[in-house]
């Protein structure tokens, strides 16, 4: 059986995987980190985003072989040591951008994303648009826009506290 | 112990305790969830809408690397294992009962839609299982499919059951329809429509999936899987299907992500996996994936209706006349029969004084998936076609679409009111509702923004909806007399520890509602317990006494009064126990914030005290009282609830591609009390997503061989986030008058508001295209192909 070498939040793993294996299995079934979900088998929903080498990418779509030497973040890798959670994290919180949950990992690890690589900060429409390809069935979206929105101005520090939600 | 703020009681939008676990990776859903020594299922499943099994051969399976054991429906008959239950009995019109065909776990002699299961493969991985399924030979001959309901109710149609003759499941009706008929003969005015209600594909984002466990020891089973209502799967499959004892079976929803009515049936694959743990004796564990979601989930909707409304001169509605077909698909499912029905006809009436109302439905077996309840259930059905019919009759009468209604609306005096057919609703203020949409959308100030987006180019569209719902479904005699073979009531219990500290356990079940914060926001206001000292259990029968799950936006209003009557216990205890270590009578003390108080003094004790004195009985009142401090509480509801609103939708039409954008919408819903304003606003925009999609987006596509097309997210068109717009949600309250926290709930009137709202939007900004109706979903190629339809004969005019 083939073996990879990659490094998933932080901590180096060699595993031992057959050919077919996804990513995603590699990350749910031999490192027991469930927190990357699978909703779909077609690449549509997004809930499998994880980062490697700092791009998000759905990882029910990638073969972990190709991963050898990847530096991958999951959603479990987010927060400080100290349990201190991401922005990201923390807005989805505040905005009540979550309801299921189940989506919700993928969502943050594109949002953050889609956040890293517009540092001229998005419109609503643009935070829309970046999130094409995920898919969320409770929310309605609403406030995960907002959460995103509001979690750009903390990760490019133009706040230092995150803004808090309207009562 | 600390006296709560008042901010964590009700109506505080405190922030959820549940989404710590669930944004940090550490959600615990039933995929998630792996069993020492697990072993894994996958199931064979029919390519073929209808064909008969003249035989499976398994030998070359059965021999293939990792394979454990491979059972087939002849097996599991033969085993003694029995079919799936339906819920709910409907009688026709002549009162004999409903046709009810069986519907084996596996199928036998038959298979009857693309994806009815008919064998199962246990094996060591998942891919062995998988590659293994491959190798199963089944000789299908192949049959005639009825794909549609026209197809299955025409002469000589394939007949899928050999009980249901003509495919028909019943041929139901309510109301008067002689009263109707002589209505119609005197009406000033007939507006008719007929509708389609699209059928849909629930989707939650988390596939459904199953864990059963057998104890060789013991005997004992566990199932865990991705239910809305644990212990009415343990009752259905231990009773029906695998005849295990309750005693004997253990059923776990751990965390469920998302189930909007689709997760709360008993399915196939719960049985499979439980009977197969028993038979390897190894746990056996299936999770779907999206495909397999497609063909075996419950789809929803999938009516065809024919509605006609009687007018008097002064636009009064005189009566109703509704005729259904309602699509069943292959087989019943667990609540199937009630839904077109008892949760349809019986809103019919709406938010208007309709004197007399007949509807009557067939319910159809087809060869497509089981459909059931999805979001709203049968009351998104009703609420379109009113609405709709509502607009039509406008237009016909000239009478202004608002002032139709209002003219209509069933006053604030009128309560309690009493329908035409059988409901009786307690409380409301439908003017008010929709007054304050109309104001939040600047509906008077519509006819700028339409001139102004005509300018660009854009078709622009505004529409109404004003809706009803019935909700907390109940009490249990009057829905076991429609049919029910199950109570609705709900159970809740209070554990007070002996630090103070609280458990609540609930028979409802959290998959996405927030019931973690809700419910211990219910033990902060009445017992003062900050919420992060409550600890809300739900989804295991090992862990509480019973519950009916949740469903039809009953969770607060059924559960949460189950746990307002335990704490009402909790507290009398709590008062004797005072009494007695402040040697007053019991008639003196009282209870607020989390204190007991003899009235008239500043002696007091806090609920820690109390609950100190009722585990360490050393000075406790043993003769008349036990010590400890759990209560537990039944609660039947006395009525349904009965939320209502009015949602404004405003859309633009791109006629160059047809495109329909949502640009506002205002939705303003009477849930009654509020108890997070935070969560009812993030339920209602859900719903309203959901509605949407119905209105612009979604569709379950089968061809006319009953082959499914829209088997994919590939094919099956989700809302996504540019596709929808910023919903904006206000509440206005009117008490619920018959539960104690006044609440009516909120979970599914977005779902069922905003569809009509959408289209009567869609229609308006198409009037100049002479257009009166347009089917769901109003696809791009839809409105391009009215709008191309009538380009000519606008050009000529």
């Amino acid at each position: 059986m083939p073996q990879v070498t990659l490094t998933v939040n932080g901590k180096k793993h060699t595993v031992e995987v057959e050919p077919r294996t996804l990513l995603v299995e590699l990350l749910r079934e031999k490192l027991r980190l469930t927190g990357t979900h699978v909703g779909c088998d077609t690449s549509q929903c997004g809930a499998c985003v994880v980062h490697i080498n700092g791009d998000s990418v759905k990882s029910c779509t990638t073969l972990a072989v190709m991963c050898e030497g990847a530096e991958v973040t999951t959603i479990e890798g987010l927060a400080s040591p100290d349990g201190t959670l991401h922005p990201m994290q923390e807005a989805f919180r505040e905005y009540h951008a979550l309801q299921c949950g189940f989506c919700t990992p993928g969502m943050v690890m594109s949002a953050i994303d889609l956040v890293r690589k517009n540092p001229q900060g998005l419109s609503e429409e643009e935070i829309r648009h970046g999130l094409e390809g995920n898919l969320c069935r409770c929310t309605g979206y609403h406030n995960i826009v907002k959460a995103i929105a509001a979690a750009q101005e903390v990760m490019h520090g133009r706040r230092k506290e995150l803004a808090r939600a309207a009562e | 112990m600390n006296v709560v703020t008042p901010f964590e009681g009700i109506g505080a939008s405190v922030r959820r305790k549940e989404d710590l676990r669930f944004l940090s990776g550490r959600g615990q859903y039933t995929d998630d969830l792996n069993r020492q020594g697990q072993t894994w299922a996958h199931i064979l499943r029919s390519p073929h809408p209808h064909a008969r099994i003249r035989g499976i051969d398994t030998r070359a399976a059965s021999a293939m690397p990792g394979v454990l054991a491979v059972f087939t429906g002849k097996d599991m008959a033969e085993a003694g294992v029995g079919g799936l239950p339906c819920g709910w009995l409907i009688h026709n019109k002549d009162g004999s009962p409903m046709a009810e065909p069986p519907h084996p776990v596996l199928a036998v002699d038959k298979v009857r839609h693309v994806g009815d299961p008919v064998a199962v493969v246990v094996a060591e991985t998942r891919a062995q299982a998988r590659d293994a399924a491959e190798a199963i030979a089944v000789d299908y001959e192949v049959l005639p499919a009825a794909a549609t309901m026209a197809q299955a109710l025409a002469p000589g149609a394939p007949q899928l059951h050999e009980g249901a003759p003509g495919n028909l499941c019943y041929d139901w009706h309510i109301g008067d329809k002689a009263v109707v008929d002589a209505a119609f003969a005197r009406a000033h005015k007939v507006a008719t429509l007929e509708l389609v209600n699209n059928r849909l594909v629930p989707n939650a984002m988390e596939p459904r999936a199953a864990i059963g466990e057998y104890d060789r020891g013991t005997g004992d089973y566990t199932l865990w899987t991705t239910s809305q209502n644990p212990h009415v799967i343990r009752l259905l499959m231990g009773a029906n299907v695998l005849h295990i004892p309750e005693s004997r079976l253990r059923v776990i929803a751990p965390d469920v992500g998302g189930g909007f009515g689709s997760k709360i049936y008993h399915y196939a694959e719960e049985a499979i996996v439980t009977w197969a743990s028993g038979r390897v004796e190894r746990p056996v564990k299936w999770t779907a994936d999206r495909v397999e979601s497609f063909m075996s989930d419950a789809h929803g909707r999938d009516h065809v209706t024919k509605a006609e409304l009687a007018l008097d001169q002064d636009g009064k509605i005189l009566a109703l006349r509704v005729s259904t077909l309602a699509n069943m698909g292959a087989y019943l499912s667990t609540f199937a029969p009630c839904i077109p029905t008892y949760l349809y006809a019986t809103l019919l009436a709406g938010v208007y004084t309709t004197p007399a109302i007949y509807c009557e439905v067939k319910a159809v077996f087809t060869n497509t998936v089981p459909v059931d309840a999805y979001r709203g259930a049968g009351r998104p059905e009703a609420t379109y076609l009113l609405e709709r019919l509502m607009d039509v009759a406008a237009a016909e009468t000239g009478i202004d679409r608002i002032e139709l209604r209002r003219r209509n609306f069933i006053r604030p005096d009128q309560f309690p009111y009493q329908t035409p057919v059988a409901l009786q609703y307690d409380s409301g203020n439908y003017h008010a509702t929709l007054d304050q949409a109309l104001q939040a959308a600047d509906w008077a100030g519509f006819e700028a923004r339409r001139a102004e987006a005509k300018r660009r180019g854009r078709l622009r569209g505004i529409g109404v909806s004003t809706y009803i719902e019935a909700c907390g479904i109940a009490p249990s005699a009057v829905v076991g007399s429609l049919g029910a073979r199950a109570g609705l009531y709900e159970v809740g219990t209070i554990r007070v520890h002996p630090t103070g500290s609280v458990t609540v356990l609930t028979g409802a079940h959290s998959h996405g509602q927030g019931h973690e914060t809700t419910f211990a926001q219910l033990v902060a206001d009445k017992l003062g317990v900050p919420v992060a000292q409550v600890e809300v259990v739900h989804g295991d029968t090992g862990k509480v006494p019973f519950g009916m799950g949740t469903y039809g936006s009953r969770s607060l209003a059924v559960g949460g009064s189950a746990m307002m009557k335990a704490m009402d216990k909790i507290i009398a205890k709590g008062k004797r126990i005072a009494a007695h270590l402040m040697e007053a009578s019991v008639e003196d003390i009282e209870f607020e914030r989390g204190e007991f108080r003899v009235a008239g003094t500043d002696k007091k004790k806090t609920l820690t005290e109390i609950s100190v004195a009722a585990y360490v009985p050393h000075n406790y009142p043993i003769e008349e009282l036990e010590p400890g401090l759990e209560e537990t509480a039944f609660y039947d509801p006395k009525n349904f609830t009965f939320p209502a609103g009015c949602h404004v939708a405003e859309v633009e039409i791109d006629p160059e591609t047809g495109r329909t954008q949502v640009v506002n919408f205002t939705a303003v819903d009477d849930v009654g009390r509020v108890i997070n304003p935070m969560i009812v606003e993030g339920q209602v925009q859900g719903g309203v997503a959901q509605g949407i999609g119905q209105a612009l987006l979604e569709r379950c596509v089968y061809d006319e061989n009953g082959q499914l097309l829209s088997g994919s997210m590939m094919d099956y068109t989700m809302p996504r986030a540019d596709d929808l717009p910023p919903v904006g949600v206000a509440t206005h309250t009117t008490l619920c008058t018959h539960n104690p926290l006044g609440v009516k709930g909120c979970g599914e009137v977005g779902a069922i508001g905003s569809p009509p709202a959408v289209i009567n939007a869609v229609v308006d900004a198409l009037k100049e295209y002479g257009v009166r109706h347009v089917e769901m979903p109003a696809t791009p190629e839809r409105i391009w192909q009215i709008i191309n339809a009538n380009r000519p004969r606008m050009a000529a005019e």
